[in-house]
């Protein structure tokens, strides 16, 4: 059977479009980037997620050549790039303010980069117009970027930027100032458009559900590191720490300590007089270790008597209720002084919802819904 | 519309005698037909006649002219490089000296900077004419074109050149294609206070003049020492409707972009 799937990560023969060894950037006394080493792929869609200060903005700006690593070095198609400057980069890059030339119509903005290169008049003309349809923007060609909406302002600087076809893209959180449902479209647009051209992507962004949304792999990044690289969903289910268990999404996070259960599984000791959590760690776990459990609110069901089929279950009294329309998260409040989220659907009318505030109820879980934290 | 109160009315009247009431008579005695400036004897031109038949006058208005448009020149060019490298330069050794160094003609008397660029002169052995005035008035003015333009760089938003370089410019052609025509209004501003200054001068270029160049207002400043003529007054008139002319024409202009942005900024939204 043909495989279809696209992960040439998995693909030990597959040689990475850009390479990052060792790298290292400091300005000054500050170290924006720690000994980083990442490979990223021919036409993934690769996004690079962090909390504002993270580093992920710098590494981006290393990409399109405005810094150079202080250490280590940066290869795209296994050349190294320190010394190229940015005009002479097959990189561009999308701004976040766009940075449209305010000066020049919307067709002399995507013509741009294609002035430098060594195109004929006719071809310029041609890509342009291709680069227009493409966005749908051939009825604004002549404006100037003043005279468009923000939303067409975007396109036009993501034409601008794919126009001369780079092997690589950045976007630097390109959907930023759009509003929400401006943004879930273009989001989908920005997938389909990476598909057609089979351009590289690389995209900067603090949104977590953005990054979920458009990437192939995530790369979670705090204080110059890369904590955690993976498929958007394997981020979500397996988090290696707490910190991305805590970035990405909703978490309960219980501490405790593990004793082996049997089975490949785990007892874990969290509170007194409550039993302990049974959970499968994805390695092995040293008896009495110190660990983490986290589980998504999702994956605990919440019902009116114990639920006997599941190997955890805790007794609680309704703290709060937020309800989302779609879904509705409880805060659920143990004797222990633990509180645990719970989300449910609301696939009935909230008139007929089964559990109100201060309601006790019991919470429960699987052995394999959350994950053992070791760090 | 809200009526004018008489303390409003009287003192917008006030205001306005104490800055035009001067400018007012000496327009209106320059069309004196007397000889004597303040005995009104009957309208006349005589004395803009008598004025473009003065040779020293107009000699003097083509080297003020002259003087006018090469330093302002001059002063946009390196004054404009000046605040460039001040505001994109990023930290040099020396930057804060420099920064200093480059405003601080604007504190310094006149007198001193006149005095010092005379020295200057005469030390090197540079005969004092056209070139050395428009040197001298190079140096002065070009310390306002730089703040002019470097407080329009400061608000400039830094991702558009870097756009330039990402699409394959030069530093350069990044300056020239991107950067010089969103600053232009800046540079341009910039040359006609340049220009204005040059125009104005009289104690700096009394300093570096010789015998060969005069500029205007040293020949006014001159020819009043052997008393008031009303052909000084014609020449203070034109240059007054020159002024006037040259202020209302530059507001008309800008008055007329921003209303046409604004309508273009309408059809933007309505389409």
């Amino acid at each position: 059977m043909a495989q279809s799937v696209f992960a040439p990560w998995a693909d030990p023969n597959e040689k990475p479009l850009i390479q990052f060894r060792n790298v290292t950037k400091r300005f000054g006394d500050f170290t924006a980037i720690d000994d980083l080493t990442l490979d990223i792929f021919r036409r993934e869609f690769f996004a690079l997620l962090g909390p504002s200060g993270c580093g992920k903005t710098t590494l981006m700006r290393m990409l399109a050549g405005f810094e150079a690593p202080t250490e280590g070095t940066i290869t795209l198609d296994g050349k190294d790039i320190s010394p190229v400057p940015p005009h002479k980069r097959e990189v561009n890059m999308m701004f976040q303010s766009y940075a449209l030339f305010p000066h020049l119509t919307v067709y002399d903005n995507i013509a741009f980069g294609l002035k430098r290169s060594d195109m004929s008049r006719d071809e310029i003309a041609a890509r342009v117009e291709q680069m227009l349809k493409m966005v749908q923007l051939q009825k604004f060609a002549r404006r100037k970027p003043h005279q468009i909406s923000g939303g067409q302002r975007q396109r036009v600087a993501l034409a601008r930027s794919l126009a001369k076809a780079p092997k690589l893209l950045l976007l630097d959180e390109p959907l930023g100032a759009l509003d929400r449902k401006l943004r879930e479209e273009t989001q989908f647009e920005l997938m389909d458009i990476q598909e057609k051209t089979g351009t590289t992507f690389v995209i900067v962004t603090h949104d977590q559900e953005e990054a979920m949304t458009v990437a192939s792999r995530v790369a979670v990044m705090d204080h110059g590191k890369v904590i955690q690289v993976d498929t958007p969903d394997r981020i979500y289910e397996t988090p290696n720490c707490v910190y991305v268990a805590d970035f990405i999404g909703d978490v309960n996070l219980i501490e405790g300590n593990a004793y082996p259960a049997g089975d490949d599984r785990v007892s874990i000791e969290w509170a007194e007089g409550q039993p302990g959590i049974i959970a499968t760690p994805a390695g092995a776990v040293e008896a009495g270790a110190r660990i983490t459990f986290a589980i998504r609110p999702e994956k605990v069901a919440i019902c009116r008597d114990r639920p006997e089929d599941l190997p955890n279950a805790v007794r609680g009294r309704i703290l709060d209720i937020a309800y989302l329309g779609n879904i509705s998260t409880y805060h659920v409040a143990l004797p222990s002084g633990h509180v645990i989220k719970a989300q449910t659907a609301n696939d009935r009318r909230i008139a007929r919802r089964s559990f109100t505030w201060e309601d006790e109820v019991w919470l429960g879980w699987t052995a394999t819904a959350g994950v053992v934290l070791t760090q | 519309m809200r009526r004018l109160t008489w303390f409003n009315a009287t003192s917008l009247t006030l205001g306005f005698a104490f800055l035009y009431l001067p400018m007012l008579i000496l327009i209106v005695f320059s069309f004196n037909a007397s000889k004597l400036v303040t005995v009104w004897a009957g309208f006349s031109t005589q004395w803009y006649g008598e004025l473009l038949r003065n040779e020293a006058f107009l000699d003097a208005a083509w080297v003020t002219l002259k003087v006018g448009l090469a330093s302002s020149t001059l002063a946009t060019v390196l004054g404009t490089m000046a605040a460039y490298v001040m505001v994109r330069g990023g930290r040099f050794f020396g930057r804060t000296l420099f920064s200093g160094m480059i405003y601080a003609p604007l504190v310094m008397p006149e007198v001193i900077t006149g005095l010092s660029l005379l020295l200057l002169f005469i030390s090197i052995g540079l005969d004092r004419g056209v070139f050395t005035i428009v040197l001298a008035h190079t140096t002065f003015s070009m310390c306002y074109v730089s703040v002019v333009v470097s407080s329009r760089l400061v608000s400039f938003d830094r991702s558009i050149e870097e756009a330039a370089l990402d699409l394959g410019c030069t530093p350069f052609d990044a300056f020239r294609s991107v950067t010089l025509p969103i600053i232009a209004p800046a540079v341009i501003s910039g040359w006609l206070l340049a220009f204005t200054l040059s125009l104005d001068d009289l104690v700096i270029a009394s300093f570096t003049a010789g015998p060969s160049a005069t500029t205007l207002p040293i020949k006014i400043f001159s020819s009043v020492r052997l008393g008031v003529s009303p052909e000084i007054n014609a020449l203070s008139t034109i240059m007054i409707g020159i002024v006037a002319v040259g202020v209302i024409t530059a507001s008309l202009v800008s008055k007329r972009m921003i209303a046409r942005q604004a309508r273009d900024e309408q059809q933007a939204v309505h389409s």
